[in-house]
């Protein structure tokens, strides 16, 4: 299965004009066969507990595990190219930031790979990238816009990248329920937690999201980013009513926003996913 | 040097009841003894310049602990107001924590930048922990909803930058470690998710603090918490309770709570 294939199924209009809810998606566009869906554990976290065939019965799991691969594709391509381009400062903060998220991106995109193998499904193969997004960023400076735009944009994207991941892994959890997928994607969302905090900080900006401020300097087309970050009502439970028992400092609904990290749905997250990949299925 | 008691006030806003009113509260020594020891073990191999306090255990008297002397210790409970009540109590305690921060030296000393964090990081965590107490309270009755927390943080010196930074640190990655944990105990889609925008916002603030004490380094992600798979911590309740349990006085148990769903 191709990626833009995946991708395809994830926009498609006839699909999410369908759809009551993600996993009524999932089901429509199960893409991976009986037979994949039946077979082993994975992650090497095999348990005896655990019935595959129930695990897979409605593949939710494998399209959640799938965006997640492609997410990490993204990153994982994105920061190597970061660390050749020649961008960023040796020894500099943000090279070292760079090198450390690099390690884990790269792992990530092996570890879902094997748990997909393991779990007999095929993993997507790897999208063509064009982090110019067709020629609105030059984060490389492949075409001379400068290094220091270059480097804004490259921490810009850094930032829209990691805060997009904590959300689509956070949107993919109820379908990871009672699959041994949960717990390491649950590992994976937090890094890139840390990551999103550490990449928000060298850029002058808090590690946490206020409302769905995309923050300074982040370019308009990174909104979709934000997009719902502004929500303060959490389990039924609207927040900015609250009597706390300690004050807090400050703006209350600012406050409110940051303490909670909102999902988005893979149709979001593959959108914005999206405006990097090169659609060469036609090539 | 000064040893603050977190005294968090009990609202019993159910006074009435008379079985909550018998629910014991107290300094139980000999078990605090025994968590804190593990405390100071665990924040040694971490770095040896942190001392929190220097505290030693053996001062304590440390009288054999009876368990559950008349029957009423809370316990956190089964499936998943288990779950709820246990991120609370953690939220309780870093709460109390941050609070205990912003009235402390370091604190009034600190930079505005680290001034500013601690501001958030307190408010994210009120937040958190005033969210629980309503959630769970209506889920499942106030009967069932763990009671306000005393704790004793007198191992933290509050006018030393490194000891709060440390201890910092080592709650919020106990943190995101229980919450990433607990997530296949968790039974309702709703919870999960509910517990994926926590815990998010913990490593957030995990990272900060990491940067905060070793800046410009790989520390934020660091090695010591992120396996060669890049994974994050993930903690069962047990390690959870035990490094928590040195700043936890109010006793309770946590005796029902769910097994991982996937046995993973």
């Amino acid at each position: 299965m191709s990626i833009i294939k995946l991708l395809d199924d994830f926009t498609s209009e006839k699909l999410t004009t369908k759809s009551t809810s993600r996993r009524e998606m999932f089901n429509t566009l199960s893409s991976f066969g009986k037979k994949a869906a039946m077979a082993a554990v994975p992650f090497g976290l095999a348990s005896n507990k655990m019935n595959a065939a129930t695990m897979f019965q409605e593949n939710s799991a494998v399209d959640a595990l799938q965006l997640a691969l492609t997410l990490e594709y993204l990153e994982a391509e994105f920061y190597i190219k970061a660390l050749e381009s020649g961008v960023l400062d040796g020894y500099s903060r943000a090279e070292t930031a760079y090198m450390q998220i690099s390690k884990h991106e790269s792992a990530h995109v092996e570890f879902l790979k094997a748990g997909l193998e393991g779990a007999g499904a095929t993993p997507v193969e790897k999208p063509t990238f064009d982090f110019t997004a067709d020629g609105a960023f030059d984060p490389f400076n492949e075409n001379g816009i400068g290094q220091e735009t270059a480097y804004a944009q490259l921490l810009a994207l850094a930032q829209a990248f990691e805060d997009t991941g904590v959300r689509a892994y956070k949107g993919q959890a109820g379908n990871l329920m009672n699959t041994p997928f949960l717990e390491p994607a649950l590992q994976i969302h937090s890094v890139e937690a840390r990551h999103a905090s550490e990449i928000r900080r060298i850029r002058g900006l808090d590690g946490w999201i206020t409302g769905s401020m995309r923050g300074d300097g982040m370019p308009e087309a990174t909104q979709a980013v934000y997009n719902g970050e502004e929500n303060v009502t959490q389990g039924g439970v609207d927040l900015t009513g609250l009597t706390y028992a300690d004050d807090i400092v400050g703006d209350l609904n600012a406050a409110i926003t940051q303490a909670f990290d909102e999902p988005i749905t893979a149709e979001t997250a593959v959108a914005i996913a999206s405006l990097f990949i090169v659609d060469d299925s036609s090539m | 040097m000064k040893k603050p008691l977190v005294k968090v006030d009990v609202i019993e806003a159910s006074s009435k009841d008379s079985k909550k009113n018998s629910r014991r509260k107290f300094l139980k020594l000999g078990g605090l003894g025994l968590a804190g020891s593990s405390f100071l073990l665990y924040s040694c191999s971490e770095d040896d310049m942190f001392n929190p306090g220097g505290e030693v255990v053996g001062e304590n008297p440390m009288p054999e602990p009876d368990p559950d002397p008349d029957g009423e210790v809370f316990d956190l409970g089964s499936g998943d107001v288990g779950i709820l009540n246990y991120a609370y109590a953690l939220e309780q305690l870093e709460a109390a924590f941050y609070t205990q921060v912003r009235a402390g030296a370091y604190y009034s000393g600190a930079s505005d930048e680290e001034k500013q964090i601690f501001d958030d990081l307190y408010n994210h965590e009120v937040i958190h922990r005033d969210f629980f107490k309503v959630a769970i309270t209506e889920a499942a009755g106030e009967e069932n909803t763990l009671p306000d927390l005393e704790f004793d943080v007198s191992s933290i010196d509050f006018g030393d930058r490194t000891s709060v930074l440390e201890t910092a640190k080592l709650l919020e990655d106990t943190g995101v470690g229980a919450y990433n944990g607990a997530g296949d105990r968790i039974a309702s889609a709703t919870y999960l998710t509910l517990a994926g925008k926590i815990v998010s916002v913990e490593a957030r603030h995990a990272s900060a603090i990491r940067s905060l004490i070793n800046p410009e380094s790989a520390d934020f992600a660091g090695d010591d918490v992120i396996d060669a798979n890049g994974l994050d911590l993930a903690y069962d309740p047990g390690t959870v309770l035990a490094d928590a349990g040195g700043f936890i006085a109010t006793e309770f148990t946590a005796n029902n709570l769910p097994e991982p769903m996937t046995g993973s």
